[in-house]
């Protein structure tokens, strides 16, 4: 029992520790030049604020898309650029494991007592992301005050639970893409067309899209469950695609699913990794 | 758990491999028309170190060194053979050894480009769970050792190769590994760095009885530091032993360059046979007294300049290699 607890906080808290202290320690590293900190922030709002933007004008000039409003546009895009700039805060930089796998630094991470996904995570972990994350929970704070949504207490506790799921489906997304580049050199950009295009696929209602994109991203890769499931449930909106309505509960259980795949992904690849000759 | 126990200073060995091997598969061909062909990195390689020792890994470019050290620190798994490492199977139990062993990659550096070195050893702490105090401690020692203090500041980028390489000793003992692994950690330096590199390892030796495994090009290292030499060739063990042990089992002749004024058929004196001819310059390889040739040689030519070359372990390696070769062939 005693060695139990000792393998569980050994394999759970040491590597959540290990990753807020070495995220902390590269936080003060680089607020040691501040004024490149605040403007790499403030540009990389502005782009997040320039792709909400784009949700405002679609929606300004259509006024309905597929039944949905402005409001509750504005609701699925901010809460899109939330998930996906928390997912990127915490897992975006395993985006360039095929750098660390050519330039050997793979090796060097092998070699110390923090498991190689907290090291890569938190390489250079920049605060600046903070600047999308900001203007997306204010777009939804906003957008979820402004739609006509019949609260109670179950929808008030499942917010944090809906945001944390959906971070965990980016991140997890994130983990998938890199695993690729275990194995094919230059998978990143490939990689990129899920991170970063599914992000651009969940601002939108799914109701927009083809039946069968709406099918793969709901049952193949799930990007359904970061905003239009969750989205469904907190407005009280029947599925115009005609999927089972039971679906939008499922999205803690469909996160918790997809870390596990991306878990045995990375597991995966490491065991296969042959290291680079030197 | 009796295998948990660290070795430091115990009696068991603090590396043991035992028939150890690595294959890796290579597809090669057109698309559709591909082989797969496996090739063999490691084969059948055994060797013990004890506590305390100071032992070399040597041979040459592609013998299977890196792929060696890959394997004892669990970056590679083998496939082939037995090996434990602190008493731990390296590639199952990487983690945990990885807390106490200490790796230098000469190659790359483990520390952060963009972070102060001062920084960076502050994320090592973190990452082996060295308490506060104790890391004071020992980067006090360290700094003080390897002249740490005129840039601990400075960001890892603008080092100098010998300050980068102090730099990550110092990242790689601040834990206090029991088993200290390097990979070429004087490659690219000048010999003034090299010597303080090679002091300072032979002190934490004396007086930590930290054991060291290093892979080196350079005999310097070698004369200075091991006591004992494991030589590696073509994946297969070629040697185990000491020093003077492997310069006799392969007589190397040291080699007499000579520049004459003009160019001059071969020169056969006594004690000397030309070996090879360019221009003005010959090669004469040296069978007796290289005063007593290089005495013959001037009453007989009009000589330049004079250069003796001692034989490098490359060349004692793959005389090595040759001769086992013949021996089986």
């Amino acid at each position: 029992m005693a060695d139990l607890l000792a393998r569980t906080r050994e394999s759970v808290l040491w590597p959540v520790r290990a990753y807020v202290l070495l995220a902390w320690t590269w936080c003060r590293a680089l607020a040691q030049y501040p004024a490149s900190l605040v403007m790499m922030t403030l540009s990389t709002a502005l782009g997040a604020f320039a792709e909400m933007g784009a949700v405002f004008v679609v929606f300004g000039h259509a006024g309905e898309v597929s039944g949905f409003g402005m409001a509750e546009g504005l609701l699925i895009a901010g809460m899109a650029t939330t998930a996906f700039a928390c997912a990127d805060m915490v897992m975006g930089m395993v985006e360039v494991l095929g750098r660390h796998i050519r330039t050997g630094s793979l090796d060097v991470m092998l070699v110390r007592p923090v498991p190689p996904l907290v090291q890569m995570a938190t390489d250079r972990f920049a605060p600046r992301r903070l600047g999308r994350i900001v203007p997306g929970s204010a777009v939804t704070v906003v957008a979820l005050a402004a739609c006509d949504i019949d609260w109670s207490a179950g929808k008030v506790l499942m917010l944090p639970v809906l945001l944390v799921s959906a971070t965990a489906i980016g991140c997890a997304v994130w983990i998938i893409g890199a695993c690729l580049q275990f194995f094919v050199a230059d998978a990143r950009e490939a990689a990129n067309s899920v991170t970063y295009g599914g992000q651009a696929l969940t601002e939108y209602p799914m109701a927009i899209y083809p039946k069968n994109v709406v099918r793969a991203a709901t049952f193949v890769l799930p990007l359904a469950f970061v905003t239009w499931q969750p989205a469904l449930y907190l407005l009280d909106r029947p599925d115009p695609t005609g999927l089972p309505e039971s679906l939008r509960f499922a999205t803690p259980f469909v996160a918790v699913a997809l870390c596990a795949v991306a878990g045995a992904c990375w597991r995966f690849g490491l065991r296969h990794y042959r290291s680079t000759g030197s | 758990m009796t295998t948990s126990e660290p070795n430091t200073g115990g009696e068991g060995p603090v590396i043991e491999a035992v028939g150890l091997g690595r294959d890796f598969v290579l597809s090669e061909g057109p698309f559709l028309r591909r082989r797969r062909r496996t090739v063999s990195a490691v084969a059948d390689v055994t060797f013990t170190v004890r506590p305390g020792e100071i032992v070399g890994y040597l041979g040459p470019n592609g013998a299977g060194k890196s792929s060696t050290m890959k394997m004892l620190t669990g970056i590679l798994t083998p496939s082939a053979g037995y090996l434990r490492v602190n008493g731990l199977e390296p590639s199952r139990e990487r983690t945990r050894l990885a807390s106490r062993i200490g790796v230098v990659f000469g190659q790359r550096t483990t520390l952060w480009w963009d972070l102060p070195l001062k920084d960076s050893l502050e994320l090592v702490r973190h990452m082996y769970r060295v308490p506060a105090a104790d890391h004071a401690r020992r980067l006090a020692e360290l700094t003080e050792l390897l002249e740490l203090g005129p840039f601990l500041a400075t960001p890892v980028r603008q080092l100098s190769l010998g300050q980068r390489m102090r730099g990550d000793l110092t990242a790689a003992l601040l834990h206090g590994p029991g088993l200290l692994v390097l990979d070429e950690p004087t490659i690219g330096l000048d010999v003034v760095s090299k010597s303080t590199i090679r002091e300072f390892l032979l002190r934490l030796n004396a007086e930590e009885g930290t054991t060291i495994l290093l892979t080196t090009h350079d005999l310097g290292d070698v004369e200075r530091l091991c006591r004992r030499v494991v030589v590696i060739d073509k994946g297969r063990l070629a040697y185990d032993g000491d020093l003077e042990g492997l310069r006799a089992s392969v007589p190397t002749p040291r080699v007499l360059v000579v520049d004459l004024a003009a160019p001059a058929p071969p020169i056969e004196v006594e004690g000397g046979s030309c070996v090879r001819v360019d221009g003005p310059r010959q090669w004469l390889e040296l069978s007796g007294n290289p005063a007593a040739v290089i005495s013959r040689v001037a009453g007989r030519h009009e000589v330049v300049d004079l250069t003796l070359r001692e034989p490098d372990i490359e060349g004692v390696v793959s005389a090595l290699y040759r001769g086992a070769v013949a021996e089986r062939g």
